[in-house]
């Protein structure tokens, strides 16, 4: 059996990659807030939905893989923050449910409220879905309303359950961060999906002006991230204390890591570059890569090296750590078997991804399928 | 800590809305995905495009289903921690691992091959097409098997220990957790039940088309494949609820007596086939329970312990206890249980104190009545008896539209086979009207699992009222109307969208 402490940090990892993987994902949402900008007309939009159409149950996936993999191996976590965070979590799922119904009922006679009333539903989960989710993983920095009593039963201590968060500019800048990505991922999944040149072209300029309000808002992210204040704790008597910088200095102290997320930002900007300068149809490869690289380092520091990953604003002992908020050794061992089966998930998704977009999607394939969306 | 009634009731009606309205679309997509892959396996081996045909139209029918599903389902997931957050610490440890083995295992394989099967067909070979489509009637199979592992472990927890250290379950085996006998019957009933549901859909729209004499071949041949599937997937259902209904008996004889509307525990005890309740019966008044009622001397010792003579207790032997067939009181349960929580806490005192001595003396306390812990969190004896009346007509609903499906099954197979189907339009009239019963039984066979659990959340060792979240009922009441709202609106543009379909009709695929 492996110790306890290593346990913990491989589950943190896998739940960072898990996270990372569906902000990479999330293209799926960024390009739902982009059929009127990028389709002119009715064909256009249908192909730019079709292609979303083909990926949109991945990134639903791996949203229900982010709590499932949260639940199995924090659950303190999952008890504490959607139990607490009550309404900032019930407005996510509601963005998340009206996804699923919108690309199968909009294209479909006697749909009941129209082909508009169904992108807009695809349209507010692009846009306040992530907004949202950005939000509530700011508060993983920025801390959350909770106590936790000792026998690890949980209260939140705002009534306005978890949306108190929405006035934190952390948490704010973190959510559009997230919106600005995922349509700026968007619009590159679309060049390379897309066999419409009109549509690839426009899909580059709302990179271009895109791109500049996501750097303002990455850097204010990342350095609030990283120069701003953090909690620590006492692996031998779970004591939790203030620490300047906590995070710089993690990153710091682990060169490694510091190398991979310095790797991971440069790729994501020479994704776009190549995106801009070059036409590359690849570039979303690159994007993509450097998101998830990012995204898991990010996260990644916050469960190791003594750190705490959830801040409690309201009794600062409440916070929770990898080690007060784990499963069980036990369980914990038994996950990390199932988790072998992760690479053969991660090979069927590939092979599949591959054959199906072999050729490049267009008008004509989308009308001559009666199951188009 | 103990929560509000107001707050648990709200918490219980959403989790059940949800769960029902989720159940709705489900059992369909459980049997309809293995349907049309029998139909495209067909059409592989003869390469007849009329049956290519015929799975793409009923492709077309599971999508619109498939989407609201998923829609619907999302929202179990995190309900568990969003309402019922001291439940997602004390048993997380066990329950969060079916969940997250699900996901893992079932979703990806599904949403991976579900984009396959539908916009696949010009871009993949045709075996890997068909490849595809088992696929994704496996994978939704398999998410069936994590999910009733994780509801069997509710029904019956076995598999691990509490730890008075962090106040929770924690798992000591994953073999007694998956293999749980609660869970295997829960999970062979409950698909085979899918795939019943899926013939009777079959079943009565093909009658539709041959009442309106349109579509004929299309309409019997899927005629064919819907009965055979559903009479083998009947009898399989019926020998699967026989094996549910044993292990109510041994592990949850207070469902099973609510089930029957049985008070007065009795040796070769029947089933009532028919009966209505007195809705003034109280527990041990000494009443009889039913106003009338018409019942099968022996059938439910049988059906419960597979013995004609076996005594089954009811609900006054349970609550007020049985001394001749040594059974315990609630009072005396409940005595028990709130030594174990006074236990408890003086165990967590004393070691706050570092007396060790002493906290060990409450531990040996604590282990000694253990197992009446969840008992001592009860107000009073009659709290550990579920609604008898939802217990007992839901389950015999279930039972009776059961029996029913088996017979119509029984009747279209032979009609189909010599070829008379398309004049026995009373017959076709059956089979399109028995497809809302389908649904019917489908609910009624959640309620009888899950209300006749209640006060448990977790069989004997979490009642519902230590389970919930600690957030103002309010606030559950205003999403319980959000949920309300949104689904009863998608419900009726998902059955708008579906009759259009079914009136466009194959030639539209």
């Amino acid at each position: 059996m492996f110790a306890l402490h290593t346990l913990q940090v491989y589950w943190w990892f896998l739940v960072s990659v898990i996270g990372a993987l569906f902000v990479f994902m999330t293209f799926v949402q960024g390009g739902q807030t982009l059929p009127y900008t990028l389709g002119k007309n009715e064909e256009e939009r249908d192909l730019l939905v079709n292609s979303l159409g083909r990926k949109w149950e991945l990134s639903f996936t791996m949203l229900v893989m982010f709590g499932g993999a949260l639940f199995a191996a924090f659950p303190l976590f999952y008890a504490v923050s959607f139990g607490g965070a009550y309404y900032l979590w019930m407005a996510i799922l509601f963005c998340f449910i009206i996804q699923a119904v919108a690309y199968e009922y909009r294209k479909k006679p006697d749909n009941l409220y129209g082909e508009r009333f169904y992108e807009i539903l695809l349209y507010i989960n692009g846009s306040l879905g992530i907004f949202l989710i950005g939000v509530a993983l700011g508060t993983l920095y920025s801390g959350g309303n909770f106590v936790v009593n000792e026998e690890h039963l949980s209260h939140w201590t705002k009534a306005t359950y978890g949306l108190e968060a929405l006035l934190n500019p952390f948490n704010v800048a973190f959510g559009l961060m997230l919106v600005f990505l995922a349509r700026i991922q968007g619009a590159l999944y679309f060049m390379n999906n897309i066999g419409e040149t009109t549509i690839v072209q426009r899909a580059k300029s709302v990179v271009k002006t895109h791109f500049i309000m996501f750097l303002i808002l990455f850097l204010f992210v990342a350095s609030y991230i990283l120069f701003s204040t953090g909690l620590v704790y006492d692996p031998k008597t779970g004591v939790v204390s203030v620490e300047k910088m906590k995070l710089l200095h993690s990153l710091l102290s682990m060169p490694f890591l510091l190398l991979l997320f310095a790797a991971g930002v440069l790729t994501l900007l020479y994704g776009i570059y190549i995106a801009l300068v070059k036409n590359n149809k690849k570039a979303i490869w690159f994007t993509g890569a450097g998101t998830i690289l990012t995204v898991t380092i990010l996260m990644l520091i916050l469960g190791i090296n003594n750190s705490v990953f959830y801040p409690s604003l309201a009794d600062i002992q409440s916070s929770l750590t990898i080690q007060n908020a784990s499963g069980s050794q036990y369980t914990l061992t038994v996950m990390s078997y199932v988790s072998l089966l992760v690479p053969v998930v991660a090979a069927y998704i590939f092979f599949v991804w591959r054959s199906m977009d072999k050729k490049e999607l267009t008008i004509e394939e989308i009308e001559a399928d009666p199951h188009h969306y | 800590m103990e929560h509000a009634a107001s707050l648990i009731d709200w918490s219980r009606a959403q989790f059940a809305l949800t769960a029902l309205y989720h159940w709705l679309f489900v059992p369909l997509t459980l049997g309809l995905t293995f349907i049309v892959a029998i139909m495209e396996t067909i059409y592989v081996k003869t390469g007849d495009e009329k049956w290519k045909q015929i799975t793409k139209y009923w492709m077309g029918l599971l999508a619109i289903n498939f989407a609201i599903g998923l829609a619907t389902g999302i929202i179990m997931e995190f309900e568990f921690g969003t309402n019922w957050s001291n439940y997602s610490w004390i048993v997380g440890d066990i329950f969060g691992a079916p969940l997250a083995i699900e996901g893992l295992m079932a979703f990806f394989m599904e949403s991976t091959f579900f984009a396959v099967m539908f916009f696949g067909w010009n871009r993949v070979s045709k075996k890997m097409h068909l490849l595809s489509t088992w696929l994704v009637a496996i994978g939704s199979n398999l998410s069936a098997l994590w999910i009733l592992v994780a509801n069997g472990w509710m029904q019956h927890p076995v598999g691990m220990h509490f730890n008075p250290d962090t106040a929770r379950n924690e798992m000591e085996n994953f073999w007694d957790v998956f293999l749980n006998p609660n869970a295997v019957s829960k999970f062979l009933h409950t698909v085979s039940s899918g795939y019943v549901l899926a013939s009777l859909f079959v079943l009565g729209i093909s009658a539709w088309y041959l009442l309106k004499k349109r579509d004929i071949q299309f309409a019997k041949r899927s005629m064919i494949v819907a009965a055979s599937f559903g009479l083998l997937s009947s009898f399989y259902l019926l020998t699967t609820g026989d094996e549910s209904a044993h292990q109510v008996a041994l592990k949850q004889p207070m469902k099973l007596a609510a089930m029957e509307g049985l008070y007065d525990g009795e040796q070769r005890a029947g089933i009532v086939a028919f009966g209505v309740l007195d809705p003034d019966k109280k527990i041990a008044d000494g009443k009889e329970p039913f106003l009338f009622s018409f019942e099968i001397p022996g059938a439910l010792s049988f059906l419960g312990y597979h013995n004609l003579n076996a005594f089954v207790p009811g609900i006054d032997d349970l609550v007020k206890g049985n001394e001749k067939h040594n059974i315990m009181s609630v009072s005396q349960k409940m005595e028990l249980g709130k030594k174990a929580v006074a236990a408890l806490s003086a165990y967590r005192n004393y070691k706050k104190q570092n007396d060790m001595l002493h906290a060990q003396e409450a531990l040996e306390t604590f282990r000694k009545y253990e197992k009446y812990l969840g008992y001592g969190y009860l107000k009073k004896p009659e709290d550990a008896v579920p609604n008898v009346a939802l217990s007992f007509y839901s389950f015999h609903t279930m039972v009776g539209l059961g029996t029913w499906f088996i017979v119509l099954f029984l009747i279209t197979l032979y009609f189909a086979m010599t070829n008379e189907i398309e004049k026995k339009r009373w017959l076709l009239y059956l089979a399109l009207f028995t497809i809302p019963l389908g649904y019917v039984a489908q609910e009624a066979g959640w309620i009888v699992a899950e209300a006749g659990r209640q006060p448990w959340a977790i069989q004997d060792l979490l009642p519902v009222g230590m389970a919930a979240s600690n957030v103002a009922s309010t606030s559950v009441m205003i999403t319980f109307w959000l949920f309300a709202v949104l689904f009863t609106g998608l419900l009726f543009a998902e059955v708008k969208i579906m009759l259009k379909q079914i009136k466009i009709g194959p030639e539209g695929h």
